[in-house]
């Protein structure tokens, strides 16, 4: 009976009350302020928004795997560490070894991605609390990236035999990461973001495997009695996180021009952040990329509004907490 | 004691009741009646302060009450025990009795005086259990006596149950009757909701009935005869209780052979010992057995439930299989539906479309890629030859009324394609009309020469649509019935472990 008179009541007002009309509620909020707050008309410029995008997207990459994860009920804190170990793997590679910087990113992304798949058997096999998996993902993630690095940030000063520094050309690739296209519209960056949603897109609408996802998010007993195969379907899902934190490592590294074993610090809780103000659930089985997109924006354009208008960082922090809760709040009035 | 007069509700425009009226009187047992849906657990809410925007007048002893919360009615003598038990498993009874009520002095908690009230009160009730022992531990049953330990223990005039012996064996039924008979003695007014028929009879004073939200009447229990209780619930008249169609029996469809599920941590014997049985193409094989006989673990079993943990063979046809997997069991020509829809049956996160193709998604996702319209055909197809009553494939489950989800489930396993339907407890929570539908498409799927196991704990349902009975006791078979010969209290004693010629 609670469900009929939910219904005919969303029927009425159905998309307002909607996941995505909700979300996008606190992104018009934010935009609106960004209007109001131009900075003398800084944020009418595409460049500030360009900027935005570029700044949020290797955040934006780790939050398409946070949200697949957090589809399934999971949660995978290891993104940042796996960043960074993707990140001093690349720069090693790429700027000491000068190697083919194409086998560098193969090999990095499978390196990510077998990192996230350990935690998916972890937890898919063994049973294992996806909160404590990845924990422990997360810490030994972070001692391998120093582990690589010799707990150095690998940069182009290259330590030779005798001891002196040598600084290298940075390699192409890190130019072509940063550089700007379509007539410097955009970042390469937040092009690689767009392949990471339209992939996760695809994944949860069009794949069986999404479906299978959400199935094991609902109720994974009854997923598992209608033949849904869920350890190899969570082995992925981590995998698949892991693989993108691999792409956000690399990013990462083109970005910084060096390798850094403590970069991706937190970075694990700004993804589900992001998740979370799109609205996914974090008891699992609700949700999906785009309001995840929302999300990525809406704690982009909030740091983008309150940089330009040279807020400091105590009041930013205090502010995006803030935001956090406001648009979980919103979510919850749904029932 | 109570009187409830012209009640109406409606949620956002649409009534669920509509002027509704029922009393009862102190050491009466007053029976709630009605389909789901008719309006009873709104009633029942109503009454315990869940709801408080309703319409008409709610007397106590007299005096008009308004309940503005949960508290207030329970302060007022009102406790209702609800299907899904409202207990914290993992505290113990007696911090369960007492929650939200503690006895305390300058917020230190009188543990003395707590255990020797509730202590007092179980003793009452003739109970014998560990009352520090966390309540997860226990059965249903007993967690169900903790429920009315609680409501004693507040001096509540007026118990509700809601449908109390769903999930209960036929010893813990016969004590929660006794405890009913005292609770009548003492003076309580007993309002209780139940969907079989036998437990109406058996303890009702009054029964009232209500159908679509309005109130159809009131009559002592003897007056209104089950035939004429039926038809002021459905409206119609059910020419005949349930209708098998002659059999078409067949080949040997399913074999079974030396089925074995180890025990548990708390309880170390055999769940299953060792179970071997047979079923033909288009018959209905009824597997009986009181709670925790083992036969919903035998299903189970068979389906590949318990993985590696359970030991024996199945034979579909030709083919002789490990019960390893569901999936596998699923692609080999089997279906389980399982007793309870909501735990492992409905994902209720998903609409109806995604929930009935969930079994047979590789179907409808050749490489992988879906493909919404096939499914979707497929689905509307399967939905309407089972005659699902929803606005659109679209609706979460969750709105749906209880036989309509267990339909939902039904269309998710017959959409498997199954040579084997194994059912557990498919009518459980579904109302007359839509039983009556379940029993049909059993037949029409016997027709077609799907073979059906059938768990059933309602004795006329398993009399009347079987065609063969076998009777659990601890784990292995104790009696085997052609239909024939079965009577109930064959089947009765051979659930208890007695012997029974046969």
């Amino acid at each position: 009976m609670t469900g009929n008179d939910l219904k005919s009541f969303t029927d009425k007002n159905q998309w307002l009350l909607s996941p995505t009309a909700r979300a996008l509620g606190a992104l018009i909020i934010v935009f609106a302020m960004g209007l109001i707050f131009n900075a003398d008309g800084a944020f009418l410029k595409w460049g500030t928004h360009r900027d935005m995008l570029r700044a949020v997207s290797v955040y934006g990459i780790l939050a398409c795997g946070m949200t697949i994860v957090i589809i399934t009920g999971g949660i995978d804190l290891s993104v940042g560490s796996i960043l960074a170990l993707s990140a001093v793997s690349f720069s090693l590679m790429a700027i000491h070894f000068a190697m083919n910087p194409i086998l560098a990113i193969i090999i990095c992304l499978l390196i990510g991605t077998a990192c996230g798949c350990s935690s998916g058997l972890l937890i898919g096999k063994y049973s294992v609390q996806p909160f404590i998996a990845t924990l422990a993902m997360m810490v030994f993630g972070r001692g391998l990236a120093k582990w690589v690095s010799g707990g150095q940030k690998i940069s182009t000063a290259v330590q030779q035999a005798d001891g002196t520094y040598q600084y290298v050309e940075v390699p192409k690739v890190f130019d072509f990461v940063n550089s700007k296209v379509f007539a410097d519209n955009i970042t390469v960056v937040t092009l690689i973001l767009i392949v990471c949603l339209v992939i996760s897109w695809v994944l949860l609408t069009k794949l069986r495997q999404g479906r299978y996802i959400y199935a094991i998010g609902g109720n994974e007993e009854a997923a598992r009695l209608s033949g849904v195969p869920v350890l190899s379907s969570k082995i992925l899902t981590y995998g698949l996180s892991g693989l993108f934190c691999g792409i956000a490592g690399i990013c990462q590294a083109c970005q910084e021009l060096q390798g850094d074993p403590e970069a991706g610090v937190a970075y694990e809780l700004s993804a589900i952040a992001m998740v979370v103000i799109g609205g996914t659930s974090l008891k699992g089985g609700r949700g999906g990329i785009w309001l995840t997109l929302i999300g990525i924006l809406t704690i982009g354009y909030l740091e983008k509004i309150l940089s330009i208008n040279a807020v400091g960082e105590d009041k930013r922090l205090m502010l995006t907490g803030a935001i956090i809760i406001a648009a979980v709040l919103l979510q919850k009035t749904r029932k | 004691m109570l009187e409830m007069q012209g009640i109406g509700k409606d949620f956002s425009g649409v009534k669920v009741l509509e002027d509704v009226c029922f009393n009862l009187a102190a050491g009466e047992v007053h029976v709630l009646a009605g389909e789901n849906g008719a309006g009873k657990s709104t009633l029942i809410k109503v009454l315990g302060g869940v709801y408080t925007d309703h319409t008409g007048t709610v007397k106590l002893n007299g005096e008009v009450v308004n309940f503005k919360s949960v508290l207030d009615a329970s302060k007022a003598g009102i406790s209702i025990i609800y299907q899904e038990l409202s207990l914290v498993g993992s505290m113990g009874v007696c911090d369960n009795v007492f929650l939200g009520r503690e006895e305390s002095k300058y917020s230190w908690l009188n543990k003395r005086a707590m255990l020797d009230y509730s202590a007092k009160i179980i003793k009452s009730l003739s109970l014998d259990i560990d009352l520090s022992s966390s309540v997860d531990e226990f059965s249903i049953g007993i967690q169900q006596m903790v429920e009315i330990t609680k409501a004693l223990a507040f001096d509540s005039k007026i118990i509700v149950m809601d449908e109390p012996t769903s999930a209960l064996t036929e010893p813990e039924v016969e004590k929660l009757f006794d405890i009913i008979v005292k609770l009548k003695a003492e003076g309580c007014g007993i309002i209780y909701i139940s969907h079989k028929m036998e437990e109406i009879y058996r303890i009702a004073d009054r029964i009232t009935v209500l159908r679509d939200g309005k109130y159809i009447g009131t009559e002592v229990a003897e007056k209104l005869p089950s035939q004429e209780l039926i038809k002021w619930m459905v409206g119609r008249e059910l020419n005949q209780q349930i209708p098998r169609h002659a059999p078409k029996v067949g080949e040997k469809r399913l074999e079974v052979k030396d089925i074995f599920v180890g025990g548990t941590a708390s309880n170390p014997s055999p769940r299953v010992d060792n179970v071997s049985f047979s079923v033909r193409s288009g018959e209905i094989l009824g597997i009986a057995g009181l709670q925790g006989s083992g036969n919903s673990e035998l299903l189970n079993g068979i389906f590949g439930t318990y993985g590696s943990q359970a030991t024996g063979s199945v034979q579909i046809d030709d083919e002789i299989y490990k019960p390893d997997s569901p999936a596998k069991m699923i692609s080999r020509g089997m279906a389980l539906l399982t007793n309870d829809r909501k735990q492992s049956g409905l994902v209720m996160e998903m609409n109806i479309l995604r929930n009935v193709s969930l079994a047979s998604l590789k179907r409808f996702s050749p490489h992988g890629w879906l493909r919404p319209a096939m499914e979707k055909a497929s689905v509307e197809k399967i939905t309407r030859s089972l005659n699902l009553k929803a606005e659109s494939l679209y609706q979460d489950v969750d709105s749906l009324s209880g036989g309509n989800q267990q339909k939902v489930v039904m269309a998710k396993w017959v959409e498997t394609r199954p040579k084997v339907l194994l059912l557990d407890e498919p009518t459980r929570g579904v109302d007359v009309g839509a039983k009556h539908e379940i029993y049909e498409l059993m037949n029409s799927w016997t027709d077609q020469g799907i073979a059906i196991v059938l768990i059933t704990s309602e004795m006329p349902e398993l009399l009347g649509i079987c065609d063969r009975i076998l009777v659990m006791h601890r784990g292995k078979i104790n009696a085997e019935f052609e239909i024939s010969q079965a009577t109930q209290e064959k089947i009765l004693s051979a659930a208890l472990g007695e012997r029974v010629s046969q």
